[in-house]
């Protein structure tokens, strides 16, 4: 480790530890929050076509942005549900490793965004109900990708949500990364599946730009409250949705029947509003993200 | 071609030493010759980030400024602690910059125009967006609503502020939907792209708005270049993410050098608010956006004339 003159780094390694300890954060970090981050990256987790596998008896699959390609990282369509039509949007990841390459690990590019906008604005134009499913580590970091537009597209994904005047119900169902999750998640309701994590920043990245070390991601994980519980607290998400006992990996079925009848609830609750009504609500909800200081009061 | 800058965190604002050299053209230039030129470098035109302070100086009528919700702070709300508490560095960059927020918000006049101004600065901790940057965003758009003025947001910001965790992300949420409002109302909405914009602040309101400008030579990415070396392996483009490749790539409408920019901006707004007189000089005489040309409409701003009562102005309200 390359040292500056004066500077002693076993004595500020000792210093920072034991401080850590003072503020009862050990490096011996609680397992049960990196045990959800695990679980919500799970190899046999359900993915979002394993969910309308097990949700709508028939769906059909709607492909490309119109524009340059389309992006298997998003998956979107038409599903049959309770003998009427829901549009379904999600990330997918892939099962096994040519699938993940060709999904791109579910890391959309902005075709992905411009697929899903388009899908939602059908779904506008015909009353169709939207339902999205966030599972992806983050929006592709690429030469191209940025060429064509990431933050654009995803900016213009959730100026689309804002404005959409179908109900829309988003469920976090495994990783919930940064801006390219929240590109599929202004909706009405935001629900996230117990071992689910919804986070600005990947632990691993938060280590490396903070402590200066990936190795600390356990440490960044613990701080960073991006469990489904944590996240709840803060006010971000609308409910938690238990899973099977040992988690959805282990059945599949019985995790999708706990998203259909969250996502039935819901949208019942939804569609008795008003769309004006509804929409005002979805704005007043975003409006109060947040907790600052004001005039010596933390305000929510 | 436009140069890479180098981000340096620890410089502050307005107070660049007594001489500095130019990472454009390693010319050695004094505090009094930068500030004379808006801070860009006057042999290469190399722009140097420009404080919040500063910006408004440079931007609003003098003595028109009015600052709203400057009293927000952060809360802390994770209570965040990695090598050092977060309270420690907001304590830090609030003593280092007299700034309370990586944003500041007011209303002020802009060659005679009123107009919403927010402005943020790279050197209050990366310029990133936390609750309070979000609020003030908020605010912001909720005066230019309220009194029909133009939103003008000059942009510059490392993403969002990790120290705030997912209360951070969704600020990107809350802008769009702010950003939403104005075009409901309608309100123009223009935003100025400065060195860096990236993460989740380009990635909400500064690629929404109806025009976006950008500063020749500012990166503008999602991902930062780090990030995508370090994902794809190999090394980019020299170009890449700035913004004469952002603008072949159509991502934003044009480039103006800094001291262009108040007089551009100001024919943008009055033409959107549809009540400029048509004495500007025909535009396509002019490479649209290329920087480091005069052009016609340099001198052009003196006979511009806003009129009070533009059509967006009297639709409701």
């Amino acid at each position: 480790m390359p040292t500056l003159p004066g500077v002693h780094l076993k004595d500020e390694i000792a210093k920072i530890t034991h401080r850590l300890r003072e503020l009862g954060l050990s490096r011996q970090v609680d397992r049960a929050v990196w045990d959800k981050i695990e679980l919500a990256r799970h190899a046999e987790r359900p993915y979002t076509l394993d969910y309308i596998h097990h949700m709508f008896p028939g769906f059909i699959e709607l492909a490309g942005d119109r524009c340059f390609a389309d992006d298997a990282a998003i998956v979107g369509g038409l599903a049959a549900y309770m003998g009427r039509t829901i549009m379904v949007i999600g990330h997918q990841k892939g099962r096994d490793l040519a699938a993940r390459t060709r999904r791109n690990f579910g890391m959309p590019r902005p075709e992905g965004y411009r697929k899903a906008q388009r899908l939602m604005l059908l779904a506008n134009k015909f009353g169709i109900p939207v339902f999205t499913m966030i599972d992806t580590p983050g929006a592709y970091p690429g030469v191209a990708a940025e060429e064509r537009g990431q933050a654009g597209a995803i900016s213009a994904t959730l100026l689309c949500m804002a404005r959409l005047d179908v109900p829309i119900v988003a469920v976090i169902i495994g990783e919930g990364g940064s801006g390219g999750a929240l590109a599929l998640g202004l909706a009405d309701r935001v629900l996230m599946l117990e071992n689910s994590i919804y986070s600005v920043i990947s632990p691993e990245s938060c280590a490396a730009i903070l402590w200066k070390d990936s190795g600390e991601a356990h440490l960044a994980a613990q701080t960073l409250k991006l469990t489904s519980s944590q996240v709840a607290e803060l006010e971000v998400i609308d409910a938690v949705l238990p899973e099977p006992r040992g988690g959805a990996h282990r059945d599949h079925a019985g995790a999708a029947h706990i998203v259909k009848e969250a996502l039935e609830d819901n949208l019942r609750q939804l569609e008795a509003l008003h769309p004006q009504k509804r929409k005002q609500e979805r704005f007043a909800k975003f409006r109060r993200m947040g907790i600052w200081r004001e005039n010596g009061l933390t305000l929510f | 071609m436009a140069q890479r800058v180098s981000v340096n965190i620890s410089r502050r604002n307005g107070a660049p030493g007594d001489a500095e050299s130019c990472p454009g053209c390693k010319q050695l230039l004094s505090a009094a010759e930068l500030k004379e030129s808006l801070n860009v470098c006057p042999n290469c035109g190399h722009h140097f980030r420009l404080g919040a302070r500063e910006r408004v100086a440079m931007l609003a009528d003098s003595g028109t400024w009015e600052e709203i919700a400057a009293h927000l702070r952060s809360a802390d709300p994770l209570e965040f602690f990695d090598l050092r508490p977060y309270s420690e560095r907001i304590e830090e960059a609030e003593y280092d910059t007299g700034l309370g927020e990586a944003m500041i918000a007011g209303t002020c006049r802009i060659h005679k125009m009123d107009t919403v101004l927010v402005v943020m600065d790279f050197s209050f901790m990366g310029g990133s967006m936390g609750s309070v940057v979000g609020e003030k965003f908020w605010r912001a758009a909720d005066t230019a609503i309220e009194y029909r003025f133009p939103l003008v947001a000059v942009c510059a910001s490392g993403g969002a502020r990790m120290q705030e965790g997912i209360l951070s992300l969704l600020q990107m949420a809350k802008t769009t939907c702010a950003v939403d409002l104005m075009s409901q109302a309608p309100v123009p909405f223009v935003s100025i792209l400065t060195h860096p914009t990236t993460g989740g602040v380009l990635a909400s309101f500064a690629t929404l708005a109806d025009v976006i400008i950008s500063e020749p030579g500012a990166l503008l990415s999602f991902s930062g270049p780090r990030v995508i070396e370090q994902t794809i392996k190999e090394s980019l483009p020299d170009d890449f993410g700035l913004a004469e490749s952002n603008l072949s790539h159509g991502q934003i409408d044009m480039i103006v050098p800094r001291n262009q920019l108040k007089d551009r901006l100001v024919q943008v707004l009055g033409m959107l608010e549809g009540g400029v007189a048509c004495a500007l000089e025909p535009l396509w005489e002019e490479e649209a956006g290329r920087p480091g040309r005069g052009g016609p409409l340099a001198g052009a701003l003196g006979r511009i004339k806003a009129l009070a009562n533009a059509p967006w102005r009297s639709l409701k309200g």
